[in-house]
């Protein structure tokens, strides 16, 4: 961030510095994307947690203070009815990209978010980096966490909405599923649900937001550009490619607006504080 | 002719004629309303007695209001019936205390019998009040009428009265907060049960007395004596026969429902709070129906209703699975469920309830897939848990390196 925070201060030092250049990462779909994923994950998450440990003291507390279940399974599925549009919009997308529009790099390439023989090596090239048994391997546009995170929310989405919609249609899903699986589906739902909470909570915030090279969150995701010198450390790959073809340019995007960065921290650092307090809670439930 | 004066004259002469009659009249009226209380309550004791300030050596008020205690019930009576050491004027200083058992035999002996035979005070007047207002118990001057009873008990039997003092439950908030205390105190519903409807009055035993009707072999059909139809359900349920069959162990009304602060049975309040109450008999199915939907929204409180023991098991008439007339046997599942479930059908109704999750034998399928969802949970926290926490440590070391390194070159701050 303090890159991004320099942007219009007069570089300091006897040279003056060339301004600094920002280049697209994210569309403004993908971002409202997140946008609304983020909102209604907050939702599903600050909602079903209460029902999951309806026996601590705070889910009473908190479910009495909306208005008892009634209101909290309410908001519930207010959001995941958001959210399964989104999805199936995102789906939808994915689609008419790659059949319609014949989008190159849907389903393969460096653009894809599909898993290629690349991301295993760089994962253990990561970890062996990380106990210093080798060189930090170089990243292209999706690295192989960012596609977990991905596909973990892809997955889980399919698992916890399908699991979600079988028990609030119990007796329609009844016609096709055996008795077991009604009681299958609430363990599915409760713990998928409780990974993806976990997960987002702790090991998104951190490896996207809070670690060292990002600290205290990278605004990629809310300004949909970042700084030259972020891109070309963070996704070397990537930046190698479009310099080498000469197409770096068209990636030219605009500095953010401080009125933007300010905007994206306060919504950024209150999804962080909600998701983080959540996960205190949860923990509560297993360690108090 | 008559002139305006004189006619003046003959309207105030009527006027005042009027006037005389209607005090007359009034005269003769009030001559009625106090011939009871000349005709019976002593006039010679009364001539001091009427005095209210009137006290004794002790300081003890010994005044008596005539015209009360003329409409009393013992209005009829001789002072000297009660003040049997009473023979003549002057009397001694100090009186024997009065003996309602002269008369009152059958209470006496009651009382004698009862929880309350060791009172300090007057036996008899600490319930029903003032000696010389006492009044018959249909009558809403008396202090056990109906609607006077909870607060009557409720001199003792409450936070700060002889309840503290003998380390009695404090009752009387809990009643008069519970649904009899609302018909009572809010409706003025005479039938209300009040105290005495299960207590008794002069025979008040401990509820460890078999004989008492709070005794825990006679608390349904002491509840049965108003909820008759509830009570013979009770009965034809599994709780009741092994009641009558001399099972202690076994629910009556009051484990459920409390003695006292006895709740509207639809408020949420009473639901969120009674199904661990039969869960602390039915260690494993309660545990079981705590891992349900059912058992974790019932649990958040509110106005949308979830399923609870008795919805499905029913509250009274508690049969056996196996009994034809169970709501739960297999036969009628599909009705059961239905009540809140519209569209259940017979796939529907194979949903397990009580299904255990940690037991392969009895749920393979459900074993398998909590096993794995468990599995799945552990194992990617801990692998991303343990990565991370290695990357914020290489990270933090390399941007420190960086710094110390080389001060003037861009350090790679993005790792």
């Amino acid at each position: 961030m303090s890159d991004l925070e320099q942007q219009n201060v007069p570089a300091s030092g006897e040279q003056t510095a060339p301004p600094k250049r920002y280049f697209k990462r994210f569309t403004a779909a993908q971002r409202y994307m997140h946008a609304v994923l983020f909102t209604t994950f907050l939702g599903l998450a600050a909602t079903g947690l209460p029902m999951r440990f309806s026996e601590s003291l705070w889910a009473r507390r908190f479910a009495a203070g909306v208005g008892g279940f009634g209101s909290i399974l309410f908001f519930h599925k207010l959001c995941a009815i958001v959210l399964t549009l989104a999805f199936l919009n995102h789906v939808k997308n994915i689609f008419t990209n790659a059949f319609i529009h014949r989008q190159k790099g849907v389903f393969w390439g460096y653009s894809s978010m599909v898993a290629n023989f690349k991301d295993a090596k760089d994962l253990l090239g990561h970890l062996r980096w990380f106990v210093g048994l080798g060189q930090r391997p170089q990243f292209d546009r999706y690295s192989y966490w960012e596609k977990f995170d991905y596909w973990a929310v892809f997955w889980g989405m399919l698992v916890i909405g399908f699991s979600g919609y079988a028990m609030w249609f119990a007796p329609f899903f009844a016609h096709f599923l055996p008795g077991w699986a009604l009681n299958a589906v609430l363990v599915i739902h409760s713990d998928e649900g409780l990974l993806a909470i976990l997960f987002i909570f702790s090991i998104h915030f951190v490896n996207t937001h809070l670690r060292p090279g990002s600290f205290p969150m990278d605004m990629v995701i809310f300004t949909g550009v970042e700084s030259e010198e972020e891109f070309s450390h963070k996704r070397p790959l990537e930046y190698q490619r479009l310099v080498k073809e000469g197409k770096l340019e068209s990636r030219l995007g605009e500095a953010p607006g401080s009125y933007q960065l300010n905007f994206s921290r306060v919504v950024g650092f209150t999804a962080i504080f909600i998701g983080l307090t959540l996960l205190v809670l949860t923990l509560s439930a297993y360690f108090i | 002719m008559i002139d305006a004066a004189t006619r003046k004259g003959i309207f105030e002469g009527w006027l005042r004629r009027f006037g005389h009659g209607m005090l007359a009249l009034g005269l003769v009226a009030l001559l009625f309303a106090f011939a009871p209380a000349k005709l019976h309550a002593d006039t010679d004791c009364l001539a001091c007695h009427s005095d209210k300030t009137l006290q004794d050596a002790n300081g003890h008020s010994v005044g008596v209001d005539g015209q009360v205690f003329g409409s009393s019930i013992h209005g009829v009576l001789q002072c000297k019936d009660c003040h049997t050491d009473i023979k003549d004027y002057p009397h001694p200083d100090h009186l024997q205390p009065v003996q309602c058992k002269n008369c009152h035999a059958d209470q006496a002996t009651q009382l004698g019998g009862s929880v309350h035979k060791d009172g300090k005070d007057h036996p008899c007047t600490s319930c029903h009040g003032d000696a010389h207002a006492i009044f018959p118990k249909s009558d809403a001057r008396s202090a056990v009428y109906p609607l006077n009873i909870p607060r009557t008990c409720g001199q003792c039997h409450s936070n700060g009265g002889m309840g503290q003092k003998h380390k009695l439950d404090s009752v009387y908030p809990k009643y008069i907060d519970s649904i009899h205390g609302y018909a009572l105190s809010k409706e003025g519903l005479l039938v209300a049960a009040n105290c005495q409807s299960c207590h008794g009055s002069h025979n008040i035993l401990s509820h460890t007395n078999p004989l008492s009707p709070t005794n825990k072999a006679n608390i349904p059909a002491t509840c049965g004596q108003c909820h008759a139809k509830i009570a013979a359900d009770y009965f034809n349920g599994v709780h009741g026969k092994a009641l009558l069959a001399g099972n202690k162990n076994v629910p009556v009304c009051s484990d459920c429902h409390t003695a006292h602060a006895i709740l509207q049975p639809t408020a949420d309040a009473f639901r969120t709070q009674s199904t661990p109450i039969c869960g602390s008999c039915h260690k494993d199915k309660f545990s079981t129906y705590r891992d349900t939907f059912h058992s974790q929204l019932g649990s958040l409180g509110g106005y949308v209703q979830t399923a609870r023991c008795w919805d499905c098991h029913d509250a009274h008439e508690v049969r056996p699975t196996s009994d034809p007339l169970s709501p739960v046997n297999p036969a009628n599942l599909v009705t059961t469920c239905g009540k809140c479930h519209a569209g259940a059908n017979k796939s529907f109704v194979q949903y397990q309830p009580h299904a255990n999750a940690h037991v392969r034998k009895l749920n393979p399928a459900l074993y398998y897939i909590r096993l794995f969802m468990n599995l799945l949970l552990v194992g990617t926290l801990t692998f991303f848990v343990i990565h991370t926490i290695l990357w914020l440590i290489r990270a933090r070391y390399e941007q420190f390196r960086n710094k110390t390194a080389d001060k003037t070159a861009e350090g790679d701050k993005h790792v």
